[in-house]
């Protein structure tokens, strides 16, 4: 398995997926499915790719935790995206030097 | 937003607009550059995946399937999926374009594409030019490499505390990015938790499953069956 053939399979897909509708498609997509299906999509990938994947994404899962609450109360709270971000990492982090 | 910007000729125009989303993706990828590190991705390496793919989610997932030696169709069926909301953001953009914008210039800024870029470019009054979106890219692009660039490089200078809790910014972001509307909408609230709990069915129960493919049927099954439970009216996706 190759590195570069990796980089260049993401980047490719990627960028027809960006490209061809954006260039070539001109017309509505009709079926209410579809559309329906295509509006889903985007929060289905980042549920699943979150859960449970931040639960170690810093090695330990106490921290993890809390800092997870935190991404969830501020969220709610309509925060920001940056502020929720840098948030759950400082309680993490802050989780981390308290549990030590 | 300053209101002398309207003043500003497109590009500039739209490097003015482009700085707070720069500014958000400078500490996105510092997150993103850490956890390519830790994947084993060189920091030359970390940086031309950001640089040349300019998404979030795609690359954490792409990463991670790298690190477990996964399959290249592994790896373009995962991208596929979880960049498939940027076609639709591109059909819904190509209807606000000015008489302009030829098609190589849709070919340039389609690169440009992300969940930030449409959401500012879209709530713009009126028609969008080419130099506009060359403006918000160029910059947003800057923040994103660079902060990649950041991570990658001294991720491993900081202690690892710090580094550790950084971890969380990318995940932390998607949070942010799922639970507002989820609040808002029971539909969306229902096709998050489904998707959870499949997600949580592969990861340990159905191992066999890896991981990029777990993420593809997550999403797949839970959008399908929200889409069959939950059809959303027309008119409520413009």
């Amino acid at each position: 398995m190759s590195l570069v053939i990796y980089i260049a399979v993401m980047a490719g897909v990627t960028y027809l997926i960006r490209m061809v509708p954006f260039t070539a498609f001109r017309k509505q997509i009709q079926s209410r499915f579809f559309r329906s299906f295509l509006y889903y999509v985007p929060y289905t990938v980042l549920s699943a790719m979150t859960i449970p994947a931040i639960f170690y994404a810093t090695g330990n899962l106490t921290t993890a935790v809390v800092g997870t609450v935190v991404a969830v109360v501020l969220a709610y709270l309509d925060m920001p995206l940056i502020v929720v971000a840098l948030s759950a990492s400082a309680a993490a982090l802050a989780a981390g030097f308290v549990i030590r | 937003m300053i209101s002398s910007t309207h003043d500003f000729p497109p590009f500039l125009r739209g490097i003015a607009d482009g700085i707070p989303i720069a500014l958000g993706y400078l500490s996105v990828s510092f997150g993103f550059g850490i956890l390519a590190v830790r994947s084993g991705l060189s920091v030359a390496a970390a940086v031309t995946v950001s640089a040349v793919n300019l998404t979030s989610a795609g690359q954490a997932a792409g990463v991670a399937i790298i690190a477990a030696g996964g399959s290249y169709l592994e790896m373009a069926l995962t991208q596929l999926i979880i960049n498939l909301r940027y076609g639709l953001m591109g059909l819904s953009l190509s209807q606000k374009l000015d008489d302009t914008f030829t098609t190589p210039r849709r070919l340039l800024v389609s690169y440009g594409i992300t969940d930030e870029i449409f959401a500012v470019a879209s709530a713009q009054p009126g028609r969008i030019t080419a130099k506009y979106m060359y403006g918000m890219i160029l910059i947003s692009t800057l923040g994103w490499s660079l902060g990649t660039f950041l991570g990658a490089a001294a991720g491993q200078l900081l202690p690892s505390s710090l580094s550790s809790a950084m971890g969380l910014v990318l995940y932390a972001m998607f949070l942010a990015i799922i639970i507002p509307p989820a609040r808002k909408s029971r539909a969306v609230l229902a096709v998050v938790i489904t998707a959870a709990l499949c997600s949580l069915l592969f990861h340990y129960v159905l191992t066999m499953i890896s991981g990029g493919f777990a993420i593809i049927l997550s999403a797949v099954l839970s959008a399908a069956v929200g889409a069959l439970v939950f059809p959303v009216e027309e008119g409520a996706m413009s």
